[in-house]
């Protein structure tokens, strides 16, 4: 290990960039679990569905960003689809639907990631753009463009999402079925149809974030696993409900991240999330800005 | 009489909110006692703090002379305190008779074999007897209600807190239950109970305490609580 | 009473069958099969004692197999282990492992206990990739020590071992059913909150669950390197065993220690017919299938729609 300052404000430099990625990433989280409580541990499988139906258009000559954008609306269909059968299966009837519900997304993962691995194999796709493979120098670092392109979409991403739940009328009815079912279904609105659309905003959202991911870098079938880590890492730092906590976990996650990786090397990166994660459930599960 | 329970500046928060700001009441050996205040107002939260269903962050819970707060729930379960809850959670995969069998295990220490017998008693007292064999999901609303009190009463408490046990039943249900009530409390168990039903309070209880926004606003006999303009003001005004 | 006397018989029964198997002339690739399946019956049975009878799901069975495996590997490469130390210190290090775990997260509600299975399986994995004594990514070989009399290859031996550990799960998990501590962990899957309030002490019994649970499962992955007579991190930290020890156990119904045992046997079976045929995504992709399936439209498993169709014709 060697240590020095311009290589601590590099890893903090791209710490930066790929943890407002890994917020954006979870922000879909958020909204199921966090708010939703629904046990979403097929989030990341679906992000990476996401990621190779944008390879599929990629291929097909639309630029990625815009295949993500693109792809918000099938998979807002398909996240209310998902709600919808979770609900009737599952919520509806009762306590020991806990077990089964989180049985039922880890094999939806599971059939997701072995489905991949059947239609495109176990190799690594990647997708080609513009701004993929040149870098923005700066003084002496050079950053790539893809990482600048998914720091700027987070960002959008992020901060369109947290407005549009503090703002909106169904955002903030989002907000109230968290905190207070009974009191909602008093005001004559549906708690189902609004937690479907919340689920279908989430689930529409992991589509962009799936062609963020293709665009950062290479994806595989496995993948959805490394993100379980992450996305989970930064949904429970953060504090189950928090959006603004979202993005902060996000930026200590990358940053905690790339320090592991400069100084200690590429094998133990992908662990970091996960040790970060217990660390937290040992010591601060409600995370940082918390209910 | 000697105090059983004493709860001494009791708090608890629930990250900016305060849902019980410095309470403290006494509740004495064999009496029973009332609990009411509007919704919100902190009177389950102050019942989870004294079952360890929730730990308080300050203040301290006294109980036949020894402090609770410490002390994760099922020791309090076995130090004598047991408590019905608010919406019936009964164990549904087993039967109403093994509903109470888990209690004489677990806190009386008992087998099956020795314990039957008495839960089968407990069922007679609350009408539940002939539907010993039966699964918990064919019960009705007031059955349930029921079970909850049995499955405390398995427990062999010295205090019984009984949460809303009558929400919603008719007024010859609301009887029903109060008389159980009533006939455990002649065996000498301390009840707390917490009710919206103000009539129910009134009939049953020998002293109530009113509780608003996480505070004792008043406490006294049933006729002087139901007299009490911060009373009135807490469930009609604001 | 009489129950406990026709089980004993059966499993003396069971396992005379196996010894009589392995010394007989069945062809070879029977026991290396039926390691396997007998392998998955202790998986199954092993994650149904937290999962079925506690409601506690594990994500990560993976991890606890693989420590077990590991640890065999270390003590057989360091100290020369005969199996028997082996099996028992690899059950040691993963029930360590479970007890680890269950201290973390079990306080919490059931999706972290989960969540932090899949990390623990992760975080482990990267650390024998690391580990350059025991191969690291690219594994280890070992050569086996010479088999005992009287078997004549070193996997009828194993097979009759894997059986042993099987019958041994098999009779744990009922003991833990039908005793009080069973009772305890219905309570607990059923109402956790209600359980606490009639006296049962549930951390330690979720504890004590999580901590057998894993032991079991280290013990079913140390006879692995010896079985393979090689050990690498990506084949023993597979998905694989993680998604199968949930699916057996949720097909073959959770209630009973039985369930678990049905849907080993018949879903590794399958498997070891099946993989020579079609290709090995698309039969793991059958068993993700069948537990959503099962999972959505008969929870209680096999044993649950044996148990409707016998109500339904007395």
């Amino acid at each position: 290990m060697f240590f020095s300052w311009d290589l601590l404000a590099e890893a903090v430099m791209f710490g930066v960039l790929l943890g407002s990625f890994y917020a954006a990433v979870s922000i879909g989280l958020s909204v199921s679990f966090g708010l939703l409580d629904v046990p979403n541990v097929a989030h990341p499988a679906v992000m990476v569905f996401g990621s190779y139906c944008t390879f599929v258009l990629a291929g097909w000559g639309l630029d990625p960003i815009l295949a993500g954008l693109v792809l918000m609306v099938p998979f807002f269909v398909l996240g209310v689809l998902i709600y919808r059968f979770y609900y009737e299966a599952f919520e509806k009837r009762g306590t020991d639907a806990a077990v089964r519900g989180l049985a039922f997304f880890f094999g939806v993962a599971f059939i997701i990631e072995v489905g991949l691995i059947l239609a495109f194999g176990v190799d690594q796709r990647l997708v080609q753009a513009e701004y993929i493979g040149s870098s923005l120098a700066l003084g002496d670092y050079r950053i790539p463009y893809r990482m600048l392109v998914a720091f700027g979409v987070a960002l959008l991403l992020t901060f369109s999402l947290s407005l549009y739940l503090s703002r909106s009328y169904i955002g903030r009815a989002i907000k109230a079925v968290a905190q207070d079912e009974p009191a909602l279904r008093l005001m004559a609105a549906d708690p189902v149809r609004i937690k479907q659309w919340a689920f279908g905003i989430a689930t529409g959202v992991s589509a962009l974030a799936g062609a963020m991911l293709i665009v950062v870098g290479p994806v595989e079938p496995a993948l959805d696993r490394a993100y379980i880590g992450r996305t989970f890492c930064v949904v429970v730092l953060a504090g189950l409900g928090s959006m603004t906590g979202t993005l902060a976990a996000g930026l200590i996650l990358g940053i905690a991240e790339q320090i592991v990786l400069i100084f200690f090397g590429a094998s133990w990166a992908p662990a970091v999330a996960f040790g970060l994660l217990l660390v937290v459930l040992g010591i601060r599960p409600q995370g940082l800005f918390g209910r | 009489m000697a105090a059983l329970l004493r709860i001494s500046g009791v708090s608890k928060h629930f990250g900016g909110f305060t849902a019980l700001d410095g309470v403290s009441l006494e509740v004495a050996q064999g009496e029973r006692f009332g609990l009411i205040g509007p919704n919100g107002s902190g009177k389950t939260t102050l019942i989870n703090c004294i079952s360890g269903a929730l730990r308080n962050e300050s203040g301290s819970i006294v109980f036949d002379g020894e402090e609770l707060s410490r002390l994760p729930a099922y020791k309090r379960t076995r130090k004598g305190v047991a408590r019905s809850f608010q919406i019936p959670r009964p164990f549904r995969s087993m039967s109403v008779l093994e509903n109470l069998l888990v209690a004489f295990e677990y806190v009386g220490h008992l087998k099956d074999a020795q314990s039957e017998g008495l839960a089968r008693e407990i069922l007679r007292g609350m009408g539940l007897a002939d539907k010993a064999a039966a699964s918990t999901t064919q019960l009705s609303q007031v059955e349930l209600r029921k079970l909850e009190l049995a499955r405390a009463m398995a427990a062999r408490p010295k205090l019984l807190i009984s949460d809303e046990a009558m929400a919603g039943l008719s007024g010859a249900e609301v009887d029903e239950v109060l008389k159980i009530l009533f006939g455990l409390n002649e065996q000498g168990i301390t009840i707390i109970m917490i009710e919206h039903i103000m009539q129910a309070v009134m009939r049953f209880s020998q002293r109530v305490v009113c509780l608003d926004a996480g505070r004792i606003i008043a406490e006294g006999t049933p006729q002087a609580i139901v007299q009490n303009s911060d009373v009135q003001r807490a469930y009609l005004g604001a | 009473m009489r129950a406990h006397g026709i089980y004993w018989i059966a499993v003396a029964v069971l396992f005379a069958a196996a010894l009589g198997a392995a010394l007989a002339p069945v062809n070879e690739y029977f026991f290396y099969a039926a390691f396997v399946v007998l392998q998955f019956v202790v998986l199954a049975t092993a994650w149904n004692i937290l999962g079925g009878y506690a409601g506690y799901v594990n994500f990560g069975t993976g991890a606890f197999f693989a420590i077990g495996a590991y640890t065999a590997t270390v003590l057989f490469k360091w100290l020369g282990a005969p199996l028997a130390v082996q099996i028992a210190a690899g059950a040691a290090m993963s029930g360590l492992l479970g007890f680890g775990v269950g201290l973390l997260t079990l306080r919490l509600r059931g999706i972290f206990f989960a969540i932090a299975t899949v990390a623990v399986t992760f975080i482990c994995e990267t650390l024998m990739i690391n580990w350059r004594y025991v191969g690291g990514a690219t594994g280890l070989q070992l050569e086996r020590p010479p088999v005992l009399e009287p078997f004549e290859t070193y996997t009828r031996m194993l097979f009759v071992v894997m059986a042993l550990l099987a019958l041994g799960a098999v009779s744990i998990a009922r003991y833990v059913q039908v005793s009080w501590i069973g009772r305890g962990l219905r309570a607990i899957r059923d109402t956790e909150e209600a359980a606490e309030a009639s006296g049962v002490p549930t951390l330690r019994l979720k504890l004590f669950a999580c901590t057998l649970s894993g032991a079991l499962m280290g013990a079913a992955g140390a006879p692995m390197p010896m079985y393979l007579s090689f050990i690498e991190p990506a084949s023993s930290f597979s998905l694989n065993y993680s998604i199968n020890a949930l699916a057996m156990p949720m097909i073959g119904g959770t209630a009973h220690w039985i369930g678990p045992v049905v849907g080993a046997l018949l879903l590794a079976s399958t498997q070891q017919i099946v993989t020579v045929t079609i290709s090995n995504e698309l039969n793991v992709m059958v068993v993700g299938v069948l537990l959503v399936l099962f999972v959505v439209l008969a929870p209680d498993g096999i044993v649950g729609l044996f148990k409707r169709w016998l109500r339904s014709s007395a």
